[in-house]
């Protein structure tokens, strides 16, 4: 009988079999939160010669116990980003740890640091998984304009070229931003040339405010460098017909009001350990009530005792209770309690940017009639199973 | 070679993979390229399988690995043998097993 002892799994089915809870399956680690690049939308980023910054990063040991810990709670899937996580000099360390214990590693990166001998690492031991990079841009003047690092241009295509020339599978997204906008058929064309993409590369386009919430100047630029709700809906339905059926299947699983619970998300099941060991809930949520310090306890501890508890935290603000806690656009809008966070320094304020971005696609969807809020909206169930009828 | 002889030889799991157990599962992780079909699948081992796997310790025969499996699980060694060839034959394809050489 052939092949009938050894089952594949793909990446996205590594779960063990059905009944049996693993506690940990996936957790993603920001190695750093500085960077070789200074890209003027990005929410995280310090300079790669924080100094400070680098002095509180955890240790390799460090690192190389919460990535034991990690395993023995059934982790398959590691993911290092950042910061740029190459920028740390044990990565490749780090990567081989990983990759020992028997874990998948998705790495996100720019891909400026990758080296001959880093290229022949990941050829040799790969990843398991397509490396992600982020494009700036199709020339050095787009490109440096986004990243404000002069070099950095031919510095990222010959880390691109070192993967390709190696083997090493990766794939590519956009950041998109003024100085690119119009390089999205060039930069698209580029990406079909790329053996392993399978389908369209996708967009960062409703950017982040800071997540450390330490910067008004910055976070005034992220918010004029946002793409209006309107443009958003434009390039999100350029596909029309493939985004009208990924949405309609989307809306069928995901659409329905939260009520006054504020995670009706993943958060608290995988999460995020930032550079100074410290277990976000999620990616993004990094306010200090709702992380807990690695250096005090464990990941099992977060997992069992402090996060169930965080994930049944209630919403108290009347606005956010009227309008998100009864808005049947819930799955489809990104308010969050990090998004509120970083907006506005609370879990339960409605973020305004992201409620009309959510707005404008329920419209093209036709979800909402003009004028129309969600929160209003009495049939809304009516209305999702008709998109679902028309795809 | 015939399955008799084949039998006779000691496998161990490669340095090239790793092999966890999580929830009782036994799952196969490529270390290196190269091992499986392609470079980002997993691999998890049936019940059969994964009984057999947890034999292959680089000093033990398959005959012997089979002959303690009857015994174990009551069942005729003919039909284990046949389990334990099929495995072994499976995974040593994908570069999962590697032959120590034949029992002493």
């Amino acid at each position: 009988m052939a092949d009938a002892y050894a089952v594949k799994r793909s990446l996205y089915q590594h779960a063990p079999r059905q009944g049996k809870r693993v506690l940990l399956t996936h957790l993603d680690i920001e190695l750093t939160e500085r960077c070789n690049n200074a890209c003027i939308h990005c929410y995280i980023n310090l300079p790669a010669n924080d100094d400070q910054a680098q002095a509180r990063e955890l240790t390799t040991d460090e690192w190389k116990d919460i990535l034991r810990q990690a395993a023995n709670l059934g982790t398959l899937t590691v993911r290092f980003t950042g910061g740029e996580p190459l920028l740390r000099d044990d990565f490749a360390d780090l990567y081989l740890f990983a990759r020992r214990l028997g874990m998948k590693v998705l790495l996100f990166t720019n891909a400026r640091f990758i080296t001959p001998k880093l290229a022949d690492l990941l050829a040799r031991m790969p990843p398991l998984a397509p490396i992600e990079i982020t494009v700036y841009g199709m020339s050095p003047a787009s490109y440096e304009a986004v990243t404000c690092i002069s070099g950095s241009y031919g510095e990222f295509r010959r880390g691109v070229g070192l993967l390709w020339q190696k083997r090493v599978p990766f794939i590519v997204k956009g950041a998109l931003l003024p100085p690119n906008k119009m390089e999205i058929a060039e930069f698209e064309a580029w990406a079909a040339t790329i053996p392993w993409m399978d389908k369209p590369p996708s967009y960062s386009m409703f950017f982040d405010l800071r997540g450390r919430r330490d910067s008004d100047a910055r976070n005034r630029l992220i918010a004029r460098l946002r793409l209006s709700p309107q443009e958003g809906v434009v390039l999100l339905t350029r596909r029309p017909e493939a985004y009208r059926k990924d949405m309609a299947q989307f809306c069928s699983w995901f659409m329905g009001p939260s009520g006054g619970r504020l995670f009706a998300c993943g958060a608290g099941h995988g999460g995020c350990v930032d550079a100074y060991g410290r277990y976000q809930m999620c990616t993004l949520l990094r306010h200090p009530d709702f992380v807990y310090d690695l250096k005090q306890g464990s990941l099992r501890e977060a997992l069992t005792e402090v996060f169930p508890r965080l994930q049944e935290t209630q919403a108290t603000n009347p606005d956010y209770l009227a309008r998100c806690g009864r808005c049947f656009l819930k799955g489809m809008c990104e308010q969050c309690p990090a998004k509120s966070w970083m907006e506005h320094g609370t879990l339960d304020t409605p973020v305004e940017y992201l409620c009309q971005v959510a707005h404008a696609q329920a419209r093209y969807l036709g979800l909402l009639a003009e004028g129309e809020k969600a929160w209003q909206v009495g049939d809304w169930r009516q209305r999702v199973a008709s998109l679902a009828g028309k795809v | 070679m015939t399955d008799t002889h084949m039998l006779d030889v000691v496998w161990m799991p490669s340095e090239d993979i790793v092999a966890r157990v999580i929830e009782g599962e036994l799952i196969i992780v490529p270390l290196v390229a190269g091992i499986g079909d392609t470079d980002d699948e997993l691999y998890t081992l049936n019940e059969t399988a994964k009984a057999i796997w947890q034999r292959l310790d680089g000093h033990t025969s398959l005959r012997d690995v089979a002959a303690a499996l009857a015994e174990e699980y009551d069942a005729p060694v003919g039909k284990i043998e046949q389990d334990v060839l099929g495995l072994v034959g499976e995974l040593a394809r994908r570069r999962m097993l590697v032959e120590v050489g034949k029992a002493a």
